[in-house]
């Protein structure tokens, strides 16, 4: 494409200065939600984000779940029982007290979401008589019918109603600015957070902002293994414009962070649209599969045997409740809670052809309400999938006619639910998902003061309604705090260090563009950081990203605002590759809850390996330590979540 | 037959991603106010639609299209995407897929 002359006015060396208690980074529903509940508690707010804070972020391109809303009138689990069955099923790597918080705060944060305008019950009775439908409340709800922890929400203006409410509530927004670093007391990490800087990716003007407390809200990375090229970033479920920079900028501000060495596969890594290929899993849990021929493929429970159609959506006998694995990440390792699934022996029957490929979807055969849950009321409010149905229903798709056909691959990936509904997954390419974060105490601080953090940037598994419990929770946390806090003080020296750090890229014309060093980054992390590891090949991946840094990053160029936004965000991924990879030489044992292999380390999981190791930084040092996996329920901090809750949560006892 | 040969561009990802149809739209830029990742910049001369400048950033999120008040925006899945979202007609078991050769619809 020919050069055009830039659209924005360029301020370039031009400097913002803000002002503020609560300093909240990054827009999408852990940000907004900070946000709010930081301006319902008084305080001043200022909000920044990269891209548009009306639609950006993970959620923000829709959702049609709210998980573990265990105060909902209707649900018969308990916070606690849901936390515990979950923390166990990841095999205590996950972080139990924001899991909690979410079970306990959830449903109140998705009131709080309905006066907003987000419909969250069937007002307008499409669903009347449906077996997931509370007739008094008019709550809709997924997976398990018979525990109803699960909401099925409309969610697909989530973003543009939490954006009316922080403007209404008189909150600084700043779009199109990125944050670069996070600012600390006298540019000591570890010492007290007191504001960021930032960057507009449209004019290039510094930010420089001051705050009594920081919210970070950035989730974890996008884009380490996996290239945009050939196929672009439409092909990923994820916000492609998180790039590490929360983990980096916290790791850089001295916050301890962990479970950097759990990957997980890519979804899509080749290309194929999440949620619109046939799948069983997610947000179509409980859908009729057939094969080619039409026989169907069945459901069973978590003793192998076959099921009737509305035991997919019950526990099992003698079973209190089940989670789906849309909830948490793999349920199969864990009886308690395992849920209903398709035919456990499905791959071995495609090799024999006993089902014959293709399979289909076969949405025609169900009840009219799950279908229409499905296909109307999910795909349509789902992340990504408002244009997706409008697409399909243009293209001729009718639900109550036509079969959406499973993407085909190896009968092993048949086997493994997850990747039904996103396609086969490479196993070179991997992502940071469902561990890597930032460790914080029962107030959702991190170990630098003042600094709090919110959504999946917090270790563990995260998800929507987890990004904005936590969002709330820690908003109220900071205005507090920023209540008695003193007042920041800026290190003029650290402003001026990350000033000439970010405007270095503009210098050089000849150097490398951003895509072409973000291919080099992928490339050595899927070579010598893929699943299977070993100290030799993970240090020379390392000296070979550092090299990257010192040689082809530090002459690249960017000739505008947005691309020079693009290669901070490879110097984000530069350095999250780089804890990735300290991470990983850390851990010294394999472990099959962290899809973590050493080749040198085989053993898988023994028992003095079952704790969280933890990366921070330490002057010019980086520190590894070690923490419980229930750290938090280990003194300084009581022995039960509730007790935790009570002490902390600035609310007191809750409402039973 | 058409003998002229041009030197063009050979878009190696996915081409378009995004059409904004020219008859509709009024160039108010609420797309370009929506986007995350800035895949459109505004035109310099006021009232004219939007430039798709970095096309293979696009998310396929849709959000420009649930902003545009007058329809104008057309999400161009690109076909390694559309070919394998296909479908079984249960009734005669006809095949198909997501097409978007027509101007109108999607």
């Amino acid at each position: 494409m020919e050069s055009k002359k830039w659209p924005y006015p360029v301020k370039y060396g031009r400097e913002k200065r803000i002002d503020t208690d609560v300093l909240v980074i990054g827009g999408g529903i852990a940000g907004c939600h900070a946000a709010i509940s930081a301006a319902k508690m008084g305080a001043r707010v200022a909000l920044m984000e990269k891209g548009a804070t009306k639609w950006s972020g993970n959620g923000g391109a829709g959702v049609d779940h709210w998980q573990a809303a265990c105060t909902n009138p209707c649900c018969k689990v308990t916070p606690e029982e849901m936390t515990s069955a979950v923390v166990e099923s990841l095999g205590g790597y996950e972080c139990g007290l924001k899991r909690f918080i979410q079970c306990v705060e959830g449903y109140d944060t998705l009131l709080e979401v309905e006066q907003m305008g987000v419909k969250v019950r069937d007002t307008d009775d499409e669903f009347r008589g449906a077996e997931f439908r509370d007739e008094k409340t008019k709550l809709l709800f997924a997976y398990d019918y018979e525990n109803r922890y699960t909401i099925r929400v409309w969610g697909h203006n989530m973003k543009p109603a939490l954006y009316n409410e922080l403007i209404r509530l008189g909150v600084a927004v700043y779009d199109r600015v990125m944050a670069t670093s996070i600012l600390t007391d006298n540019g000591i990490p570890g010492s007290r957070a007191v504001g960021a800087t930032g960057l507009s990716v449209r004019t290039g003007e510094f930010y420089v902002f001051s705050a009594k407390a920081v919210i970070l809200c950035i989730p974890e990375a996008e884009g380490l293994w996996d290239s945009p090229e050939p196929h672009g970033f439409g092909r990923n479920f994820h916000d492609p414009n998180c790039r590490g920079d929360g983990l980096a900028m916290a790791f850089e501000a001295g916050a301890e962070l962990t479970l950097l060495e759990k990957t997980m596969p890519t979804d899509s890594s080749l290309g194929y649209v999440p949620y619109a290929v046939g799948n069983a899993h997610n947000t179509w849990h409980g859908c009729t599969i057939v094969d080619s021929r039409g026989l169907e493929v069945g459901w069973f429970d978590r003793e192998g045997s076959p099921i009737p159609y509305k035991g997919r959506f019950l526990p099992a006998r003698g079973q209190k409740f089940f989670v789906d694995g849309g909830s948490i990440g793999d349920p199969r390792n864990l009886y308690r809670i395992y849920p209903p699934v398709i035919d456990p022996k499905i791959s071995q029957k495609i090799r024999c052809l006993e089902y014959v490929l293709p399979l289909y979807a076969d949405l025609p055969s169900m009840p009219e309400h799950e279908r229409n849950a499905i296909f109307g009321l999910m795909i349509r409010n789902e992340g990504k999938t408002f244009e997706l149905y409008n697409i399909l229903r243009g293209s001729g798709f009718d639900p109550k006619n036509c079969m959406l056909q499973v993407p085909i691959f190896e009968p092993e990936g048949y086997g493994q639910p997850p990747t039904w509904w996103y396609g086969p997954a490479i196993p070179k390419l991997r992502r940071i998902g469902r561990g890597a974060g930032v460790v914080v105490n029962w107030e959702l601080m991190t170990c630098v003061e003042g600094l709090f953090a919110a959504g999946s940037i917090i270790f563990g598994h995260g998800d929507h309604a987890g990004a904005a419990t936590s969002g709330r929770y820690a908003g109220r946390q900071a205005a507090i705090y920023a209540k008695r806090a003193n007042e920041p003080r800026i290190d003029e020296r650290e402003v001026k260090k990350e000033e000439e750090r970010l405007y270095r890229f503009l210098r050089n014309k000849d150097g490398l563009r951003w895509k072409e060093i973000l291919g080099g980054i992928n490339r050595v992390m899927q070579d010598y950081c893929s699943v299977y590891k070993h100290e030799t090949t993970l240090r020379i991946g390392l000296g070979l990203l550092r090299n990257i840094r010192e040689n082809e990053l530090s002459n690249a160029h960017a000739p505008n605002p947005h691309e020079l936004g693009r290669i901070i965000e490879c110097d984000f991924l530069l350095k999250t590759g780089e804890i990735v990879i300290l991470s990983s030489l850390a851990r010294k044992a394999s472990s099959s809850y962290l899809s973590f292999y050493r080749f040198d380390c085989p053993q898988v999981d023994p028992p003095e390996w079952h704790k969280l190791v933890t990366i921070r930084k330490d002057g010019s040092d980086v520190k590894i330590g070690e923490l419980p996996l229930d750290y938090y329920l280990k003194p300084p901090y009581a022995s039960s979540y509730e007790e935790n809750y009570v002490n902390y949560s600035k609310i007191g006892r809750r409402k039973k | 037959m058409n003998s002229k040969a041009v030197l063009a561009p050979s878009p190696s990802r996915n081409g378009k991603v995004i059409e904004i149809l020219e008859e509709k739209c009024k160039g108010c830029n609420r797309c370009v106010e929506a986007c995350r990742s800035d895949v459109f910049i505004p035109n310099l001369k006021k009232g004219k639609p939007p430039i798709v400048f970095y096309p293979e950033e696009c998310w396929y999120c849709g959000c420009c299209i649930q902003e545009c008040k007058h329809g104008a925006i057309r999400l161009l899945l690109p076909l390694y995407q559309r070919i394998a979202i296909n479908w079984k007609d249960k009734a005669t078991g006809e095949i198909n897929y997501v097409k978007i050769n027509k101007k109108k619809g999607g």
